[in-house]
């Protein structure tokens, strides 16, 4: 037993959930009065709010549900309560976890879901626009997905900073780089960044209610289209899911073969984003020469297994493609030359003043926020969170080889390069071990059906941090709900921080240094 | 400073040893594209690249036509921050409902004559997120399109083809 969970059953008794409990994930299920007062315990408890979510099961012949997962240390949970149809309101946890106010106005914005004592009283809609009909509900099951929906008058209320000499700056949706759209409004004095209020959900594509059209097998392919640049970890997040809830595991080879992609994955992005905060320091010498080992990744990617960023490479099962001897010979050969060409250009990133100069200090995100906002991912841990869910919740191969946990305190751009610096040194010593033991066999099972009302939930460490899936199946064995947490869920609300104090001209490069997704926030 | 300069010798200009089959792709199309540019565009095409929805994946690419191995720069294709500089827009979709506005303003925001190029699966016609309350579908369903570059994503010689084909057929 967990000690969340020894801890919450001590005080709430076994409840046990309706319908199958997850699988791969221990489940409580609490009435909803009792809401707050777990998240009280499990704050106190040192938990920190994973994500909080809500469920439409009026096919199951129930009403709504609200989920919280939590996690300590290695524990991971899921803490449910119930909602009837008719009155789908439920106590707000943004007392205890500042965080949940995003997870609850997207629900409120999304399912109908009503907080209740809400610490902010924001009830603004999230990734629901304002010229959205008020009443659409896309993730309730009366919702038809297929419509149209017609446009209607609104407005979106920004938040005011008012005094002598405060301006407003309005950026975007329509960035200036080959980058992904989202508004960001500041307010300044002079130069000094008074406030930052992000509105995101442009790229908001309807995924998580897709995935209830789709049969299991194209849904992975879906899932690795929710962020292309972790196109493997959002693809192994959903399989993980799935098979956690037909109650299989990949075959070893499988196993060891999606670790090996999820680690080029880190490394080939890590790389690029080293090059660009370089770059928005004015040092493009080193965004051109980091480019050149990413591109020979990409270029591997595609000659050993086909696609440059190996998407459908993770299936429901295993893998769609195996690795050959030359192919593996191959890639050690290319680790030792990447490892010697990336070293020189660290020592040059190491040697240069100016550069130094750029990015220590700025954009520092307190260790204290980072807790608080329930930031994951290298953002964490460049902000002193021992945060790496290959390490908490390792599955094969990573129980035998586990990774190297880079944990900064200085919360600075250089930090979160930093970070990254030493994950690539890291995840080539991996790949290398990944390698030289590679099992045989399959490289992949076919799925047993996944049966009806039974769920599967997994955590995957992906290159920007912990990716949550938690997957639920209908009466008829369909998927009726996939809930995604892309870590640019809980990150953005970072960067909101990250930047308060520094100079405007400083803001791409403390954007740059996180990097987070927009697509996997908007879903 | 000298540690930079040894590096930069020691690196040479990557544009040039291409793997045979790439280098043969990229240079064929390259001059044909330098060609047209120089012709139509008075030697420099700019493009406005918009992402109308993407999943990024996309854009990925679109970054990678601008290192110094594809280098597009080369052939006269730059990028601008503004649609008022550019003579095409690069669009990704699908176009969700929330970027439709967006959108329509950035072309309108573009000088005419201007050039609309769709790129990737979901921009030709919304790809796997199809048709939804969210997804208006392709870029064809909001602005008009002069080409589209399927792929999913396209790599940077196919996008560097795609802009050539577009940039010779007018």
């Amino acid at each position: 037993m967990t000690t969340i969970l020894a801890k919450m059953t001590a005080q709430f008794g076994t409840v046990a959930s309706p319908g199958a409990a997850s699988h791969g994930v221990p489940e409580l299920s609490i009435p909803r009065t009792r809401f707050e007062e777990a998240a009280h315990l499990l704050k106190s408890a040192g938990a920190r709010l994973v994500a909080e979510w809500g469920v439409d099961e009026s096919l199951l012949g129930r009403g709504y549900a609200v989920i919280a997962c939590f996690s300590a240390g290695r524990d991971y949970l899921l803490v449910r309560c119930e909602l009837p149809l008719q009155d789908p309101t439920f106590p707000s946890l943004t007392k205890k976890y500042p965080a949940a106010f995003r997870f609850e106005r997207q629900m409120e914005s999304l399912m109908g879901l009503l907080p209740t004592g809400h610490v902010h009283s924001d009830h603004r809609p999230w990734i629901k626009f304002e010229d959205w009909p008020a009443d659409a509900y896309p993730l309730r099951k009366g919702f038809d997905a297929s419509q149209r929906m017609p446009r209607v008058a609104g407005e979106y209320r920004w938040a005011r900073v008012r005094g002598e000499g405060v301006y407003e700056i309005a950026v975007g949706p329509v960035h200036a780089g080959i980058i992904e759209p989202g508004h960001f409004r500041f307010q300044a004095m002079g130069e000094d960044v008074l406030r930052l209020e992000e509105r995101l959900g442009y790229t908001h594509k309807g995924i998580e209610k897709r995935f209830e059209a789709l049969s299991w097998t194209q849904g992975a392919a879906l899932a690795g289209r929710v962020s292309g640049d972790c196109t493997v970890a959002h693809a192994l997040g959903f399989c993980r899911a799935l098979e956690a809830l037909c109650g299989v595991e990949a075959p070893p080879r499988a196993q060891w073969l999606r670790a090996l992609f999820l680690e080029r994955e880190r490394i080939a992005n890590h790389l690029g984003d080293i090059g660009a905060i370089a770059n928005d320091a004015a040092f493009s010498f080193l965004l051109y020469q980091f480019s050149r080992l990413k591109e020979a990744i990409l270029r591997s990617n595609h000659r050993l297994f086909g696609h440059r960023y190996l998407m459908d490479r993770v299936v429901a099962g295993g893998v769609a493609v195996d690795l050959g001897c030359d192919g593996s010979a191959g890639m050690i050969e290319e680790l030792a030359w990447l490892s010697d060409e990336f070293e020189r250009l660290v020592e040059i990133y190491d040697r240069s003043s100016s550069l130094e100069d750029r990015v220590r200090t700025t954009g520092t995100l307190s260790p204290e926020l980072a807790r608080d906002l329930g930031t994951v991912g290298f953002v964490a841990r460049a902000s002193g969170q021992a945060l790496d869910c290959r390490v908490l919740a390792p599955f094969p191969p990573y129980d035998r080889f586990e990774p190297e946990m880079t944990v900064l305190a200085s919360c600075d751009v250089h930090a979160r390069a930093w970070v990254r610096v030493s994950e690539i040194r890291d995840s080539i010593r991996l790949i290398r071990e990944f390698l030289a033991t590679l099992p045989g066999g399959e490289i992949s099972l076919p799925l047993p059906p996944a049966g009806p009302d039974r769920s599967g939930f997994s955590v995957v460490e992906g290159w920007r941090g912990e990716i949550v899936y938690w997957l639920q199946s209908g009466s008829r064995g369909e998927i009726n709900r996939c809930m995604i947490r892309d870590p640019s869920s809980v990150n953005w609300l970072g960067l909101e921080q990250a930047v308060l104090g520094n100079i405007v001209p400083d803001f791409p490069l403390c954007n740059k240094s996180f990097n987070q997704s927009y697509s996997g926030h908007d879903l | 400073m000298l540690r930079i300069l040894h590096q930069i010798f020691r690196t040479g200009v990557v544009t040039e040893p291409l793997a045979t089959e790439v280098e043969n792709e990229v240079v064929l199309i390259g001059a044909g594209l330098e060609e047209a540019i120089r012709r139509r565009f008075s030697r420099s095409l700019v493009i406005r690249q918009v992402d109308a929805g993407s999943c990024n994946g996309c854009e990925l690419e679109i970054i990678a036509m601008n290192n110094p191995i594809y280098n597009c720069e080369r052939f006269g294709i730059s990028f601008t921050a503004s649609p008022r500089f550019a003579d095409l827009l690069l669009v990704t979709g699908p176009v969700s409902v929330n970027m439709e506005i967006p959108l329509r303003r950035t072309y309108d925001a573009t000088p005419g004559p201007k050039l609309v190029v769709a790129v990737g699966d979901c921009g030709c016609n919304g790809g796997i997120f199809g048709e939804s309350y969210a997804s208006l579908g392709g870029v064809g369903a909001v602005i008009p399109v002069d080409a589209v570059i399927p792929g999913c994503p396209p790599s940077p010689t196919d996008l560097l083809a795609g802009i050539l084909k577009v940039v010779r057929g007018r």
